[in-house]
């Protein structure tokens, strides 16, 4: 039979027994929607963390520190022993760096210990100067206010807990100005005396207390992750330029005393390396630690990350498949019920020049269109349930005071391999009913009543 | 008695110690017992004998519905036994019209998609079914109930569709399985008389099962009569089976 009349007739038989199919069609329809669903979800919570992680530049950042530095806090050096001298990561340290390929952008952590004055009084914290990049790194989503007018302004985002030191109302913040209080590194003029010869030697520094005025124009519900090398959570966020102009006292600077390190160089504790993409963070890497500095990423982590989410969105697989094999059940019981039901018809038709393959064919298309159906309507019923579950959770987190996410995700690629999942699945279970329905002898049929 | 005849030019089945076992339990039941028969072209051949007489069986083995256990069959220059399952649908398809006596129609299918049904299975084009459907209508004058389905006509009406439903491939040999079991007399004496009419029109080789000697005698060319699954009797004409 041509593959139209055969569709003709599978859609005929089909409609006749209208009812039964339509459920059976609806039962493939809610295993394909459980399974939507689930992989929506599983696929929504990896875009999200991906996002996340990927937004914070955990994966595509590498912390560049000086060897031998005493921060890292015991954490092993994964690096092996190398005959490369130890170097001081200063301005010239940082434009080699930026010359290497694939470097978006280097900048150094500035981070430091320090007192904020408002209202007259003292509030110690931590401030951190945030690339300009961090604008568009997913922390300050949501957040109250706005990020900085420009790289250079004087101006600071607080963090919530930090603000709500600072006010009760942590909003009313926003457009007043805070005292920030530093202490300024000044370079000592040479020691004439010294032993040490002219170039290597410093007169070390002064520190001097400086106080800036910061207008406050945001507020952030948590620390922006800006690497991940810093010293504790900084509450205080301060565009990086700015900070950096404060030449403010850091906790490497004893080291660069003893160091003879020269006192008016800008030297960096650490230095963050954005890489294009994670795929090209080892082989920075490997570049930045042959020029003789520690490097570190997360990528092993990231690794570590996506052989998660791959056996977490199997198992979510699985147990969404668990609706789709009763489903499966329910098409055999019908095909299965057809064949008995029309079993004087299949001696007809066999009798009037039916090949057994046509009536195979028959029962396999009225399985396949089974499935089309009940997969379609199962991605949209998935989608909706996807979205109402969203809608609850956002719900949820709007009562606990969290910003709202995107719980689950419905890709193209979902969409139509939860199809083919469904037409397959429909074809396998209409497998054993067709070949039953393709061996009946039509002498007996045709006898039947 | 059996009588074998060699195959002729003119012959358009040759059945040769045919025969048709089941086996039930461990019982051998001799459904169609070494038959031996040559049906001419263009020839109406009534098969007479009474319930379980293998009739039916026989037919069905013409049909290539059913294999015979042994003997071998040849309708239209096709040994049947040589063909598979496939070709044997084709044979079915082309060759071969059947009617039964209770029409088997397909009660959810107007009568047109009825007897377009051997036209889809022959895989005619679409374009050409419509003539043909009409033309075969038109045979067993029923082109006014075209849209009806078969449970809106009389049984007379729908033994008329089967037989339009069987011409419309256009088949060399049409079977006829009790034709008027389910029809009043005069309804019954109709249909064989449109068969007839067809079979001369058309140039057919109709072989029908029947129960009804009466009807037979006036409508068949010869009659072969069976008893036990063997073959009783062959006449050369009706005239000669009536003496």
């Amino acid at each position: 039979m041509k593959p139209r009349d055969l569709a003709d007739l599978a859609f005929r038989n089909l409609r006749e027994a209208i009812l039964r199919n339509t459920l059976t069609t609806l039962g493939v329809a809610v295993g394909v929607a459980s399974l939507v669903a689930i992989s929506s979800i599983g696929v929504g919570l990896q875009d999200l963390a991906s996002k996340r992680l990927s937004q914070s530049g955990l994966f595509d950042t590498i912390v560049v520190t000086p060897k031998n530095t005493f921060r890292g806090m015991g954490r092993p050096q994964r690096e092996a022993p190398s005959d490369k001298p130890a170097r001081i990561l200063d301005d010239d340290a940082r434009k080699e760096i930026e010359k290497l390929p694939n470097v978006i952008e280097v900048y150094p952590q500035v981070r430091f210990f320090t007192e904020v004055r408002f209202n007259n009084k003292p509030f110690a914290t931590v401030v951190a100067g945030m690339p300009d990049s961090s604008r568009n790194s997913g922390s300050f989503d949501g957040m109250q206010g706005n990020f900085f007018s420009s790289l250079t302004a004087n101006e600071a985002i607080l963090q919530i807990e930090f603000a709500k030191d600072l006010s009760e109302k942590p909003a009313s913040l926003i457009g007043q100005d805070l005292a920030l209080r530093y202490a300024e590194r000044q370079a000592l003029p040479a020691n004439d005396n010294s032993s040490n010869t002219a170039g290597e030697s410093s007169g070390g520094f002064s520190v001097v207390p400086k106080e800036l005025q910061l207008k406050i124009v945001g507020i952030v519900e948590t620390e922006p992750a800006a690497g991940y090398g810093g010293y504790g959570n900084a509450r205080l966020l301060m565009p990086l330029a700015t900070a950096s102009t404060l030449r403010a006292a850091q906790v490497n600077d004893l080291r660069d005393i003893v160091r003879d390190n020269a006192a008016n160089k800008t030297t960096y504790p650490s230095l963050s390396v954005r890489a294009k993409s994670p795929s090209q963070v080892e082989a920075l890497e490997t570049s930045i630690k042959a020029m003789g500095f520690a490097a570190f990423s997360l990528l092993d982590a990231s690794k570590s990350l996506r052989t998660f989410f791959s056996v977490f969105d199997a198992l979510l697989g699985i147990f969404g498949s668990l609706a789709l094999a009763v489903a499966t059940l329910g098409i055999v019981n019908t095909l299965v019920m057809a064949i008995l039901e029309r079993r004087r018809e299949i001696g007809v038709l066999k009798a009037l020049g039916a090949a057994d393959s046509d009536i195979q064919q028959l029962f396999f298309v009225e399985a396949g269109v089974m499935g089309l159906f009940g997969g379609f309507l199962g991605v949209f019923f998935g989608w909706l349930l996807g979205r109402a579950i969203t809608f609850g959770t956002n719900v949820y987190l709007k009562r606990q005071n969290l910003n709202p996410i995107e719980l689950s995700s419905v890709p193209w690629w979902l969409v139509i391999a939860a199809i083919a999942v469904a037409i397959v699945v429909s074809l396998a279970a209409g497998l054993y009913p067709a070949s039953r329905a393709a061996k009946l002898n039509p002498v007996d049929a045709l006898r039947y009543e | 008695m059996t009588n074998p005849v060699m195959p002729h030019a003119d012959t358009a089945i040759q059945l040769e110690h045919v025969s048709r076992q089941y086996t039930m339990g461990e019982a051998t039941i001799r459904a169609v017992d070494d038959v031996s028969l040559s049906i001419a072209r263009n020839e109406f051949l009534a098969l007479l004998g009474s319930s379980g007489s293998g009739k039916s069986t026989l037919l069905n083995l013409i049909a290539g519905l059913d294999r015979p256990t042994s003997g071998s069959i040849l309708a239209q220059g096709q040994k049947l036994a040589e063909l598979t399952s496939l070709e044997l649908a084709r044979y079915r398809c082309n060759t071969i019209g059947m009617i039964f006596q209770s029409f088997n129609l397909l009660p959810r299918m107007t009568l047109e998609e009825n007897i377009e049904l051997p036209l889809r299975l022959a895989e005619v084009e679409r374009e050409e079914r419509p003539g043909r459907v009409r033309e075969a209508l038109e045979r067993v004058r029923l082109t006014h109930r075209l849209g009806h389905r078969p449970m809106q006509l009389s049984g007379g009406e729908q033994q008329r569709v089967a037989i339009a439903r069987a011409l419309v491939n256009r088949p060399k040999i049409l079977l006829a399985d009790e034709p008027t079991g389910n029809l009043d007399s005069a309804t019954g004496e109709a249909i064989l008389s449109l068969l007839r009419e067809v079979q001369q029109q058309l140039g057919m080789t109709i072989v029908m099962v029947t129960h009804e000697r009466p009807l037979a005698e006036r409508y068949a060319d010869r009659l072969a009569i069976m008893g036990d699954g063997k073959l009783l009797s062959a006449s050369d004409t009706v005239k000669e089976a009536a003496q």
